[in-house]
């Protein structure tokens, strides 16, 4: 790569740094943390400008995202936590959300879609999440727990 | 505010006028409690009113779907009324609209019960 193109990629680099902007929180197994990390998320999703109904959809998906973690992960345990990362460019919204839970294979869950599961009470969530944003991932953490990360751009003249 | 939830009777039919929120803890609970109490009182006629819902999430739709299988397996029915276009979103999304039957027309709704 010629000096003058390393050049440039080394500010270009340095530009997307300076405009991402990032908050951590450690949050309590709690209903409440849910409603905390919601506020948090709309705040930065107000800032970057999304409209009304990419922030009830963004919001949603970190209202499902938070209770996995504190009621089907640390099931509401005093003693675990949830943390919580949002970063936000001027174009784009990454929420991760990280629980100390047991953890699953998202292969094993039953498919809410199926005709003899559109009864069941729960397992509509991620279903939620994966349709409200645009990238959706889910791992293990280690040692233990599930991390789900999320993102959203913003659309174009949007 | 969670949910506030109103009854009223129209001939045999009672209609539940819900506005709030149907979330995980207090909304999506007060809404289970609602329709136990409504069945276990012999109504097995229920027309859900939404139009003043604001915001339903998964458990709130758990919730929605345990009330119709409550109201079914007594030999009732529930059927949903003035749905904003964002629960109508997570109905088609969870592929819900299969499962229950939705009017925009309360009389209309009220007349599907004879």
């Amino acid at each position: 790569m010629a000096r003058g193109q390393r050049a440039g990629r080394l500010i270009l680099m340095a530009e997307n740094e300076a405009a991402e902007a990032r908050t951590e929180k450690v949050l309590d197994s709690t209903l409440e943390s849910v409603d905390s990390a919601e506020e948090a998320v709309l705040r930065a999703a107000q800032q970057i400008g999304f409209d009304e109904d990419d922030m009830h959809k963004i919001g949603m998906s970190v209202r499902e995202s938070m209770v996995n973690a504190v009621v089907h992960g640390n099931r509401y345990n005093a003693r675990k936590k949830v943390w919580l990362s949002i970063a936000q460019t001027p174009q784009r919204l990454e929420v991760v959300i990280g629980d100390e839970g047991e953890g699953f294979n998202m292969d094993t869950l039953p498919d809410p879609l199926a005709e003899e599961n559109l009864l069941r009470h729960s397992g509509r969530g991620l279903l939620l999440i994966q349709a409200f944003m645009d990238e959706f991932q889910i791992r293990l953490r280690n040692p233990k727990g599930t991390e789900v990360k999320m993102v959203k751009y913003l659309a174009k003249g949007g | 505010m969670s949910v506030k939830l109103t009854t009223r009777q129209v001939g045999d039919v009672t209609v539940i006028d819900a506005e709030g929120r149907i979330t995980l803890g207090e909304g999506a609970s007060a809404f289970r409690d609602k329709v136990r109490e409504l069945v276990t009182g012999g109504h097995k006629k229920l027309l859900l009113n939404l139009a003043d819902v604001s915001y339903i999430d998964s458990s709130g739709i758990g919730e929605m779907v345990s009330g119709f299988t409550t109201v079914t397996n007594q030999g009732g029915v529930l059927k949903l009324l003035s749905l904003t276009k964002r629960v109508k979103d997570l109905l088609q999304i969870t592929k819900l609209y299969t499962v229950f039957e939705v009017f925009e027309d309360e009389t209309a709704a009220i007349r599907s019960f004879a």
